[in-house]
């Protein structure tokens, strides 16, 4: 199956983009901010489908958007992070507000299915260079600010204390997290992106105690899901993103077997 | 030298202030009691000698400096909330994670880091714990967690907000016993907010009783009588002595009891 270009371009995608969803995903998980990354992927919804009617490329717009939406929901910090409503709100918004943008500009219908979907099989040379450059620049903040990220998220208030500024943490990790989901909808598409960040980081979560074990574990959970998914698409001719959810389930309800755990010390 | 120094602070969110025209020195080296009502401002002073609240009058001085986020000299035990992020991860992760302040980069601890949070941990016989996700911890032994993280550091002052909360009266006393243990391991001074006074009777220098914006500094003796008290409430409160325990009453009820049982 590796003789055909578009599978190794496909590989080569999911490999990049499951790399840097593990990882913020597990942040996410940790910080309970689960539901803004589903939220931020609708914005990428509106903003594909936008940038279309404004003569755009979309994927300009699906990046744009979100890193918009990204960093606005950092900077109002607290007041809306972790508020389910206002966050459904904005959900809602975006979705009706692609729709109005469908509307306007039927031609973009046909692939809108990818978008919501993923076609990771139709990615080419010059996205996987973007997909790329998401996947640096995210994994590059990551690794300059884990530290204070992982402080910030289990005691916020004993952080603050210690001179960590919660509010310059929170934009920086939603503005990772808005590009990285922007990465994802190109794989798994919008309504799926928490197959690809969620599943695999709150299996990875379950798995360890040790955190620093979780942050790599969720990341090779994320591209072992993802190629798996590729694989069983190339044999089955069903759609990658079947195999990519029904994979990232299964791995996460395979955590809640009891494999006989080892009794903790008392 | 004193650790702490007030110096007629106010302290107000948007139209109300929580306290006003405070001064006090508390001195190097003293275990401090912080009592008071509900919503007195326990939590909210803590968080100004932090720097994480400024006051809208006066100054605060924190171990000859101002107040200032991010200390090293300070460690800090927030009071427990119900909800506990990164339940599934180890405690040794929890405090870890404190182990050099806020500086950036990717996580991890050097070899001094690690024997200073050993040695913190050995401090609130925390070393087993420290092994178990927080997540399985009980309350009382999560405290002690976090009190060894507190601890980290070795700093010279130490904030604990409410660390007796959901801990039996022996875990209680004998959390007590070990901050005042603390004292001849290590020279620190101590501000121990509670809800009761009597798990603290014997073991603090000084009462910081807060209550109606005002504050009274002292020993228990000259704090928790029926006039200050009265003050501090803005109501008729009777102290009652019974058997080496102190019990403030108003109308016949015992007040410190009532007013936080719904934290238990
Ligand atoms: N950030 C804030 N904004 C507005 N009001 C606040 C803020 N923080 C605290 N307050 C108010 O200040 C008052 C003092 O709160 P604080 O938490 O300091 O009380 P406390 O003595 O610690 O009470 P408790 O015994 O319940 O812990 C309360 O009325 C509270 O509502
Ligand atoms: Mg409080």
């Amino acid at each position: 199956m590796l003789d055909y270009d578009f599978m190794v371009t496909a590989f080569l995608a999911a490999g990049i983009v499951g790399a840097i969803a593990g990882v913020v995903g597990f942040f996410l998980v940790l910080r309970g901010q689960t539901f803004a990354g589903h939220a931020l992927s609708h914005v990428g919804f509106a903003g594909a489908t936008g940038a279309v009617v404004f003569g755009l490329p979309p994927l300009a717009g699906l990046i744009g958007l979100t890193l918009i939406a990204g960093l606005g929901m950092g900077l109002l910090g607290e007041r809306l992070t972790g508020r389910d409503v206002a966050i459904g709100v904005v959900l809602s918004l975006s979705l009706g507000l692609g729709l109005l943008f469908l509307h306007f500009y039927t031609s973009y219908a046909t692939q809108v299915t990818a978008l919501l979907f993923g076609n990771v099989l139709g990615v080419d040379r010059a996205t996987l260079w973007t997909l790329l450059g998401i996947a640096v620049v995210g994994l590059g903040t990551l690794t300059f600010a884990a530290r204070p990220l992982i402080f910030a998220s289990l005691q916020p208030e004993l952080a603050e204390a210690k001179g960590v500024s919660l509010p310059l943490v929170s934009l920086l990790f939603l503005a990772v997290t808005a590009i990285t989901v922007a990465g994802c909808v190109k794989i798994v598409g919008v309504l799926l992106v928490f197959t690809l960040m969620v599943g695999p980081a709150a299996a990875a979560a379950r798995m360890t105690s040790r955190l620093r074990t979780g942050v790599l574990l969720a990341p090779l959970l994320a591209v072992a899901e993802a190629w798996a998914g590729i694989a069983l698409a190339y044999y089955t001719d069903w759609p990658v993103s079947v195999w990519i959810a029904a994979l990232s389930g299964a791995v996460f309800l395979l955590t809640f077997v009891p494999l006989g755990r080892r009794p903790a010390p008392a | 030298m004193t650790a702490v120094r007030f110096e007629r602070v106010g302290i107000a969110f948007g139209s109300r202030s929580i306290l006003s025209g405070v001064s006090l020195d508390i001195a190097d080296g003293e275990f401090v009691g912080v009592l008071g009502p509900n919503g007195a401002g326990k939590t909210t002073l803590m968080r100004a000698i932090l720097g994480l609240v400024r006051p809208t009058e006066g100054a605060i001085a924190v171990l000859g400096g101002p107040a200032r986020r991010g200390n090293p000299g300070v460690g800090y035990l927030p009071q427990m909330h119900r909800s506990a992020p990164g339940a599934g991860f180890s405690g040794w992760d929890l405090v870890a994670s404190s182990a050099g302040g806020g500086r950036w980069g990717w996580p991890g601890t050097s070899a001094a880091e690690r024997r200073d949070i050993e040695r913190a941990l050995d401090l609130t016989d925390a070393r087993d714990l420290a092994r178990r996700p927080v997540g399985e911890l009980s309350g009382g032994q999560r405290q002690r967690l976090l009190l060894a993280q507190a601890l980290v550091g070795r700093p010279r002052l130490l904030l604990l907000d409410e660390p007796l909360i959901s801990l039996d009266p022996s875990r209680q006393r004998s959390t007590v016993e070990l901050v005042r243990r603390l004292r001849h391991e290590q020279p620190v001074t101590v501000l121990f907010s509670a809800h009761e006074i009597n798990p603290l009777l014997g073991a603090i220098d000084r009462v910081l009783y807060l209550g109606n914006g005002a504050a009274a500094l002292g020993t228990v003796d000259e704090v928790i009588t029926s006039p200050v008290l009265s003050r501090l409430y803005a109501a008729d409160i009777d102290v009652v002595r019974l058997g080496g325990r102190i019990f403030v009453m108003a109308g016949g009820h015992d007040i410190e009891r009532a007013e936080h049982r719904h934290d238990a």
